[in-house]
């Protein structure tokens, strides 16, 4: 399958990665041969397989709704880089 | 040219549950910014979601109440997306294993039932909350809602107009309060929509291209929004334009939509099964323990008033669209109350209050019991309809016995014949025009007569017995 540059860009841009012309060039290159490997399972005949999710049969982990103490506001912010009345500074956007 | 509306909604609603849906910190309204939060919840690398199973026993709950189908294996995915609401960069939803698809509500519409389709209902996690700084361009977080659990129900495109669609979310709001799978408290956000319409000629069968309106906070706005959105795309067609696919904004203050984004830059969520949590396999005992609990739906309640306490259709639906007041109604009668005047009182005068003063019905402050006493003393004759009414603005205002507030407020009937003879001589004596009216047939001439009375007695005299003496005092001159 061909990936164009403007695919490239399209999905750089989801991940918001900025990518310099070459290296798009380059990855298009990349991708095509990623897709083209997951293109071959293609040719197996999957016709009534239901989709693997998940590849172990394991299922229904779950827990009570019980309160568990939450953290302290101070160890919660401490790792951003900016905090400010107790809250996680972020620059501004507005969808 | 004649058009018809069609309308889809998706409502979110957060579920009653103690605990968040990943992790154990309380879900709870509100709290200091970031202090219902721990590493799962705000998405500290390294750290594991659990589902809470009350989460899904809440989702199969609304699931039966509406109708659905039970999905026997499904799955959790990423709904990947920036923006910083969301620590993680990906909210945890459902896209194609929800647990629970086709079902339906019914709703009255003019008196006839319709049916509603319910496409999913799906359940994720909600998103924090964004405090925006216009002045620093900044924006601050707090995390406290992130990983509340939320339902999401998907309605079929079957509202035809606004009316439908509010009578539609109405008909929800009180199947979920009922099954106490959300509080459904409004504003706290406890229950949102988004909307989808699309307009189509008379006749047609096939859908137009419909828009998506965003930020629609109650379902009064949730009306506006959508009465804007069929004249907006009516107008564009009248003109010879065509309807764009888009997703809009709804500004409420202004009674406007704007646009937020056109088809092109949809949203491409590159969805995907979430690794970290496991397949979810829901068995027939599951299923038929959540359906042990069911509760009485609106509907049914509605059926056993009709049938059973003798309301007509349109009480029973209005006293049964709200639980609270429902079973405010059930603990009247309990209480020896008659079905009718106590629901004439709660969609009467109760109301009436509780709307002037935007108070719920969970506000009322007196006890079914005192309500049960308050009508008992009008059917005794010990105080009137009118009195009746000062004395439920007063148990409203400093609850207490009625009893109690009758004597404090001096309001006991007088229905002593010797001292209403009194007053009724007394008005005829200061109103000879009316008498000579009233020989003349002008029948006006006794209600103005009565209310004189009323007034002298300062509302305390039994009516009844006014009406009896006067024309008696009247036919003897």
């Amino acid at each position: 399958m061909k990936i164009s540059k403007e695919e490239v860009f399209h999905v750089a841009k989801l991940a918001r990665l900025n990518l310099t012309d070459s290296e798009a060039e380059k990855l298009s290159i990349d991708m095509e041969s990623i897709i083209g490997f997951a293109d071959k399972l293609n040719e197996l005949d999957t016709e009534g397989v239901v989709p693997t999710a998940h590849a172990i049969p394991v299922s229904n982990a779950f827990r009570e709704d019980e309160v568990v103490p939450s953290y302290e506001n101070e160890l919660i912010i401490q790792n951003a880089p900016h905090a400010e009345d107790g809250c996680f500074v972020v620059p501004r956007v507005v969808e | 040219m004649n058009y018809e509306t069609v309308i889809g909604l998706e409502i979110h609603a957060e579920l009653a549950t103690k605990t968040k849906i990943y992790c154990g910190c309380k879900n709870e309204f509100g709290g200091e910014p970031n202090t219902h939060t721990c590493p799962v919840c705000t998405g500290m690398p390294g750290s594991l979601p659990v589902l809470n199973k009350k989460v899904v026993d809440y989702a199969i709950c609304a699931g039966l109440a509406m109708n659905c189908e039970i999905t026997r294996y499904g799955k959790q995915d990423r709904k990947n997306y920036f923006y910083p609401d969301l620590p993680k960069a990906y909210q945890i939803s459902q896209f194609d294993l929800p647990v629970c698809h086709d079902g339906y509500v019914d709703i009255e519409v003019d008196g006839k039932t319709k049916r509603i389709g319910i496409t999913r209902i799906h359940i994720e996690e909600d998103a924090g909350k964004l405090i925006h700084d216009d002045y620093s361009g900044t924006s601050l977080v707090d995390y406290n809602r992130c990983g509340v659990p939320l339902i999401e129900i998907v309605t079929e495109p079957d509202i035809r107009s606004s009316e439908e669609a509010k009578i539609f979310l109405d008909t929800l709001k009180s199947i979920l309060e009922y099954t106490e799978v959300s509080d459904c408290k409004m504003q706290e956000g406890s229950l949102r929509c988004d909307v989808n319409v699309s307009i189509r000629p008379e006749g047609e069968t096939e859908f137009g291209t419909r828009c998506e309106m965003k930020n629609v906070n109650s379902f009064s706005a949730a009306v506006r929004s959508m009465d804007y959105e069929v004249k907006r795309q009516i107008e564009i067609v009248e003109a010879g334009g065509e309807i764009v696919q888009e997703t809009r904004r709804w500004d409420d203050t202004k009674g406007v939509s704007v646009l937020m984004r056109t088809k092109e830059d949809a949203h491409d969520y590159r969805y995907f099964p979430e690794p970290d949590l496991l397949p979810i396999i829901i068995s027939d005992e599951w299923i038929e323990a959540v359906r042990s609990r069911l509760p009485e739906l609106p509907a049914e309640r509605r059926a056993r008033y009709i049938n059973e306490y003798g309301l007509t259709e349109y009480d029973a639906s209005v006293i049964t669209t709200s639980k609270k007041t429902s079973d405010y109604f059930e603990e009247c009668v309990k209480s020896g109350c008659d079905p009718k005047s106590a629901s004439n009182w709660l969609m009467g005068d109760i109301t009436r209050y509780l709307n002037e003063k935007e108070l719920e019905p969970s506000d009322i402050p007196f006890t079914a019991k005192q309500l049960a006493s308050l009508l008992s003393l009008i059917q005794k004759g010990t105080i009137s309809n009118s009195a009746a009414k000062k004395v439920l603005v007063k148990m409203f205002e400093e609850p207490d016995d009625p009893e109690k507030l009758v004597e404090k407020l001096g309001l006991v009937q007088v229905s002593d014949e010797g001292a209403l003879k009194q007053m009724v001589d007394d008005v005829l004596a200061a109103n000879p025009q009316s008498i000579v009216d009233y020989k003349a047939g002008r029948d006006r001439a006794i209600g103005f007569l009565v209310g004189q009375i009323m007034k002298a007695s300062k509302g305390k005299a039994n009516p009844q017995m006014i009406n009896k003496l006067l024309k008696e005092a009247l036919d003897n001159m």
